[in-house]
């Protein structure tokens, strides 16, 4: 391992590499700066592409596996693009019991889209997640990054209708 | 930063406050934050600009009021009068309603149960300051712990003084803080490290994103204290990514800490010093396991190693590490505060203190709850949560999330420590407390909770990674009835020997679910064997 950072280049023109660099700069090229700067890329790009991979691999100096590994490790971190928009339904213990296993049905049944995946045309994913937290509004979700509670399946079609 | 600037700050904040006849608080931690509180909050400022009261009566966003069913939720200060479930539309309740006694249609009766019965330590500052501002903590005394620590007590005296409060850990192990403490102080070693776990992996539980959204300080002089006492200067918050608000505000505490001289080098004026940096998650139930939160920390995977060592002799980058649950850290600056006799004399024999549990699923009140250790179930169910909804009847309440077991009717008398839980088959764990009703199904409610095992198990060690799989689906046969007899008798097994040979406590404690089930509510697996038999 070289004493100083080898700069690397990022791998096209895009602006956002820039977040990216300033939060591996943050932490001093460090290795353990992965997680954090995996984050970033998330942020700024939607998704972990290969050449994301590669480049963060190259420029922390860690072998290519093992960002691999940590990239499908987590389940925060996606390597396939999201669609135009995303739909987060809460499957927490709270909401299970108050029928979120309902609400994904309706949805899946809709869109033939399955948690995890994203519509044929790209415009909707559908993602679950463990609990964001807003159990005492359960059963909750996340549409585009705002957050429903006490939802029914009839609401959530009708949020869901305004994307299509 | 000394004592009288401290003093002065606190001042100045009397000061402003008692200028002011009113104080309008509006919610702003994530649950009200959902349903519009942000918007509530400068409506309210706007209504009372146009009655030319903006003068007398201050409006601030503060921390999590508790009850998040009837959000967002409003309160006149100081006469703590409540209101419920306002929006843009009815603010002007609040705003026409400013004199006491006129009743509105949203009124919450800030007397009721739901609040009265509460002892609030680690929560004491939620719904009371706004958590953007370090100067509203400081006038509740805030930061003063750290100072009576780094000048009145010696590093011994700090760790025993922790052993005398009886605190143990919130996180679910319940290993006592000061013993913990005391093994880190003696671990021979320059460098160590105070980590905070804020990865509130289980799914129902919200204790620790409200208290780092409702008062983020309160951590930070808890972390503080804990390097002092344990002789490190460097700290870390690993937090979840799910939890954007208590990151940002996490954020803004640490500027504000550092710009004070509450953070960073010589603190108060002595030799001490201290920086926190906050890392975060990224959606592995696994890494709430402390030696998976290192590797974590260290960028790599979140796999857990076996122990000993333990942390406190090799933990981050091999350094003795503290680290300890966000509610753990919320108790100490009470702690020094008051006195660890004070905090002794609350609660029962062997589990001292309060604990704070996020009460919900099927219950009237859900929300966040702070009670003395050694109140009953029934008290926290029916008294606070005000009891089922829709006259159905109670079935059982699950605690400590996927590691926890499912407790039924016959026991809600027992009163609520570490070890009667642990008696029970369940665990206290964090503080997850889940109702059920009698229209659930137990052997679902096992199932659900196995499958977050079986998709969280990291793949370390083989009992968990295939026991909980075929315990899974063990669990698919009965739900679609083609169980067995045989079924059964495996099942109790696998579950036998995942306790026993698991790597970390994920393995060791996935099949409480399913052995509580099965020992309160086996009829319902039996069920699903007979009716088979009896199709055939």
């Amino acid at each position: 391992m070289p004493a100083y950072p080898v700069k690397v280049q990022p791998p096209t023109e895009d602006k956002r590499w820039g977040l990216v660099m300033a939060t591996m700069k943050r932490h001093g090229y460090q290795s353990n700066a992965m997680i954090e700067t995996l984050h970033t890329v998330q942020e700024s790009f939607g998704f972990l592409d290969d050449d994301s991979l590669r480049f963060v691999s190259k420029a922390l100096n860690v072998p290519l596996s093992k960002v691999y590994g940590v990239a499908t490790f987590y389940h925060f971190f996606t390597l396939k693009p999201q669609g135009k928009h995303t739909c987060v339904i809460c499957m927490g213990t709270a909401c299970y019991v108050k029928g979120a296993g309902e609400l994904m049905e309706t949805i899946a049944k809709k869109y033939n889209v399955h948690p995890g995946e994203t519509t044929d045309d790209g415009n909707l994913s559908l993602v679950t997640a463990r609990c964001i937290g807003a159990c005492g509004l359960a059963p909750a979700g996340v549409f585009d990054g705002e957050v429903n509670g006490k939802l029914t399946a009839a609401d959530t079609l009708t949020k869901l209708t305004k994307w299509e | 930063m000394t004592l009288e600037e401290l003093q002065e700050i606190k001042a100045g904040e009397e000061l402003a406050r008692s200028q002011k006849k009113k104080s309008i608080h509006v919610c702003v931690a994530a649950g009200c934050m959902s349903q519009n509180a942000e918007a509530v909050l400068n409506t309210i400022e706007g209504q009372l600009k146009e009655k030319g009261l903006a003068k007398d009566i201050d409006v601030k966003g503060v921390g999590c009021m508790g009850l998040c069913a009837a959000g967002p939720l409003v309160s006149i200060e100081p006469e703590n009068r409540m209101f419920q479930e306002i929006n843009q539309a009815n603010a002007f309740l609040v705003t026409d309603n400013l004199e006491k006694g006129k009743k509105t249609t949203n009124d919450l009766a800030s007397d009721s149960p739901f609040f009265k019965r509460q002892y609030k330590i680690v929560t004491e500052n939620c719904g009371v300051i706004n958590p953007e501002r370090i100067e509203e903590y400081i006038a509740f005394d805030g930061y003063l712990g750290l100072y009576t620590v780094l000048h009145d007590l010696d590093q011994n005296e700090v760790v025993q003084n922790l052993i005398k409060s009886g605190l143990r850990g919130r996180g679910g192990g319940g290993y006592p803080t000061g013993l913990k403490w005391s093994t880190v102080a003696k671990a021979v070693g320059a460098k160590k490290y105070v980590i905070c776990n804020a990865d509130e992996g289980d799914p129902g539980a919200f204790m620790d994103r409200s208290v780092l959204e409702s008062d983020p300080h309160r951590i930070l002089e808890g972390m503080a204290i804990a390097a002092y006492a344990i002789g490190a200067d460097e700290g870390f918050i690993y937090v979840r990514a799910e939890y954007p608000l208590a990151i940002s505000r996490l954020k803004v505490a640490i500027k504000q800490a550092e710009r004070k001289g509450l953070l960073g080098n010589n603190i108060f004026g002595t030799t001490f010093n201290f920086t926190i940096s906050i890392r975060l998650g990224a959606g592995a139930f696994v890494c709430g396991e402390e030696t998976a939160l290192i590797a974590s920390i260290e960028g790599g995977r979140g796999t857990p190693r076996p122990r000993p060592p333990y942390p406190a002799e090799s933990g981050l980058w091999g350094k003795p590490t503290l680290i300890n649950n966000v509610e753990t850290f919320a108790n100490i600056a009470p702690i020094i505060r008051k006195g660890a006799e004070w905090y002794a004399s609350i609660g029962t024999e062997t589990s001292k203190g309060t604990k704070v549990f996020a009460l919900a699923g099927q219950v009237v009140n859900t929300g966040l709850i702070e009670v003395p250790m050694g109140m009953s179930l029934r008290e926290i169910i029916f008294d606070i949560g005000g009891g089922i909804p829709g006259g159905r009847k109670f079935k059982a309440v699950q605690t400590g999330g996927p590691s926890g077991g499912c407790i039924p009717e016959e026991f809600l008398d027992i009163k609520v420590d570490y070890e009667s839980l642990t008696k029970l088959g369940s665990i206290m764990g964090s503080g997850g407390m889940i109702v059920m009703d009698e229209n659930s199904n137990m052997v679902d409610v096992a199932r659900y909770f196995m499958e977050f095992c079986m998709s969280e198990s990291c793949g370390k060690c083989v009992p968990c990674r295939v026991g909980t799989a075929q315990i899974y689906d063990i669990l698919t046969k009965f739900a679609e009835r083609r169980a067995t007899e045989a079924d059964l008798t495996l099942l109790e097994e696998l579950c036998d020997v995942v306790r026993n040979t698991s790597l970390c406590g994920l393995g060791q404690s996935s099949p409480n679910p399913v052995l509580s089930t099965l020992k309160y509510f086996k009829h319902e697996y039996m069920e699903r064997i007979q009716a088979e038999v009896n199709q055939e």
